[in-house]
């Protein structure tokens, strides 16, 4: 049974239509991007699976649950790291997590989940004086300390300098060896490509793709071939590039000339992504 | 399912929900005695107005010496600041910054929760009466109250009061920047209005208006009949009905206003 499956889902806020008719399912132990600019329907999509918002249609399942009607053992079972909230000021690391632990029927240990999340030096500091990236790494140690089997990441590294982000992308793969089933939302496309098995990009509140980061940046956009004549540069694209690339070598062999600054661009994540989400403006 | 099977599973359940209170309670009295400015504003400023006004204010008011005038108001004070004010700011705090919403994503229960919150705000107010009385009897040879047994009765019945008040009007309070503001904007004039600072003999006859309908009037005079004459709570049948419907209607607005997730976003 999958972790999460979603079909037909849909949520609109009065007249605007957040999420426009979503399916998607999640294996278990599956890392899972949702991918998308803001206001794409990322974050009421996650909330909606979190429990914390009633859909207007669709079928939904979360670890066997139907979120707007949990089971008892629902919330025992999920880690949730809102894209913005606080904790206790005044408490020590340890002691916020050990707070935290206490809803819990099977917690972890607490000094196991502080030492992964890399904040054991911090123990005993209070959280009033961590910086934003360790505040970031104990939302995550909060969510972690039930020992839940999913766990949901709302944009985990926005706002984050680059070293924060390369620690906090490490975590989250942890949670992969972990054997954790994670659902991740971010609008950084580097992020998505380097964190997740599958990866669904949302537009206007609708999934215009789904798939590994690899079948995405393979099927979709032509190949870029580049070099240049006569001191001009030729750009061709094509969906063929074996073929092209074949004649356009073969002729330049055949007249005993170079291909000037030959250059072959197989598109990007990025490229992809901002062909599936700028398509409407075109 | 057989009955004792099903029986056993609801103690568990019984004794699982009262180890989560007991477990919140303690991290709520933790949080709160953390905080600097909640333990100061909040527990020792009415201690602090009880020893300026005791100095000011000497001989009687209304046949009783000063002095045990003084704690009695202050003990409404205590109560609107701790349960009303302090309740209502921190509600909204915790709204505003997400903690709320984040805690409903754990599995302690909605109940568990405002059960330990109300509980540990009764004993720091509790705990705030215990340190009035010992100022008084230390400062001004107040006595320890006759009736205790009616004392308490009438703090829990003004602490739920305040406290559904405060609910309510953290539910309609939109940002944890102003709250503070707002909140005692409502709290120093009832407490001036009710009488919790001195006598309101003198004011004029529409400021005495308003505090005629204000609950901490009729809170102080619950405290007035315990503490200074000696009655019951039961004594102040009509005190007591102000009382319930203030809180009653606190409740009501509480309950269909009440929000766990912040304003924006």
């Amino acid at each position: 049974m999958p972790a999460i499956s979603v079909s037909g889902l849909r949520k609109s806020y009065g007249h605007l239509e957040a999420v426009r008719g979503v399916d998607f399912e999640i294996e278990e132990g599956e890392v899972f991007g949702l991918l998308g600019p803001n206001g794409a329907g990322k974050t009421t999509t996650v909330e909606i699976l979190e429990g914390y918002r009633d859909r207007d249609a669709g079928e939904v399942s979360v670890l066997g649950n139907d979120p707007q009607r949990p089971g008892p053992d629902f919330r025992e079972r999920i880690g949730v790291v809102l894209q913005q909230s606080q904790l206790w000021p005044n408490l020590t690391v340890r002691e916020t997590h050990a707070l935290f632990a206490g809803y819990y029927e099977h917690p972890r240990s607490v000094d196991e989940v502080i030492e992964l999340v890399g904040l054991a030096e911090k123990r005993d500091a209070r959280v009033k004086t961590l910086s934003g990236g360790q505040k970031r790494r104990l939302d995550l140690g909060v969510a972690l300390v039930g020992d839940p089997e999913l766990v949901f990441l709302d944009e985990p590294t926005t706002g984050f300098d680059p070293a924060a982000r390369r620690a906090a992308w490490e975590m989250i793969r942890s949670l992969r060896s972990l054997g954790k089933t994670v659902l991740l939302t971010t609008h950084y496309l580097d992020e998505a490509e380097q964190l997740a098995d599958r990866v669904a990009v949302l537009r206007e509140g609708l999934i215009v793709r789904v798939g590994t980061p690899r079948e995405l940046t393979t099927s979709e956009l032509e190949v870029e071939i580049r070099y240049h004549r006569d001191g001009e540069e030729i750009v061709v694209r094509t969906t063929e590039p074996t073929r092209v690339l074949y004649e356009l070598t073969t002729d330049a062999v055949a007249r005993g000339a170079e291909l000037d600054r030959l250059e072959v661009r197989r598109p990007t994540l990025e490229d992809v992504y901002l062909a599936l989400t700028e398509e409407e403006a075109e | 399912m057989s009955s004792e099977a099903v029986a056993v599973r609801e103690r568990r359940r019984g004794s699982h929900r009262l180890r989560l209170f007991a477990h919140q309670l303690r991290g709520e009295q933790r949080v709160f005695w953390r905080s600097r400015e909640a333990a100061l504003f909040i527990f020792l400023f009415p201690l602090l107005l009880f020893v300026l006004l005791g100095s000011v204010y000497s001989g009687k008011i209304y046949g009783v010496p000063a002095s045990q005038a003084l704690l009695a108001g202050l003990i409404g004070y205590g109560c609107a600041n701790t349960a009303f004010a302090g309740l209502a700011i921190q509600l909204v705090i915790r709204r505003e910054n997400a903690i709320l919403k984040r805690l409903r994503a754990t599995p302690l229960p909605a109940a568990t929760y405002v059960a330990a919150l109300l509980t540990s705000t009764l004993i720091v107010f509790v705990l705030q009466v215990v340190a009035l009385f010992l100022l008084g009897r230390a400062l001004y040879g107040t006595p320890f109250p006759s009736a205790p047994g009616s004392l308490a009765g009438a703090i829990v019945v003004g602490t739920a009061m305040f406290a559904a008040l405060g609910v309510a009007t953290a539910s309609m309070i939109r940002s944890a920047e102003g709250s503070s503001a707002i909140v005692n904007f409502i709290l120093l004039p009832m407490a001036f209005l009710s009488g919790a600072f001195g006598p309101t003999l003198h004011y004029p006859a529409f400021l005495r208006a308003i505090g005629d309908v204000l609950p901490l009037k009729y809170f102080i005079n619950l405290v007035n009949a315990v503490y200074l004459h000696g009655e019951t709570i039961w004594s102040k049948p009509e005190d007591l009905a102000v009382i319930a419907a203030w809180g009653v209607a606190g409740l009501l607005v509480a309950v269909f206003r009440f929000r766990w997730e912040p304003r924006e976003g």
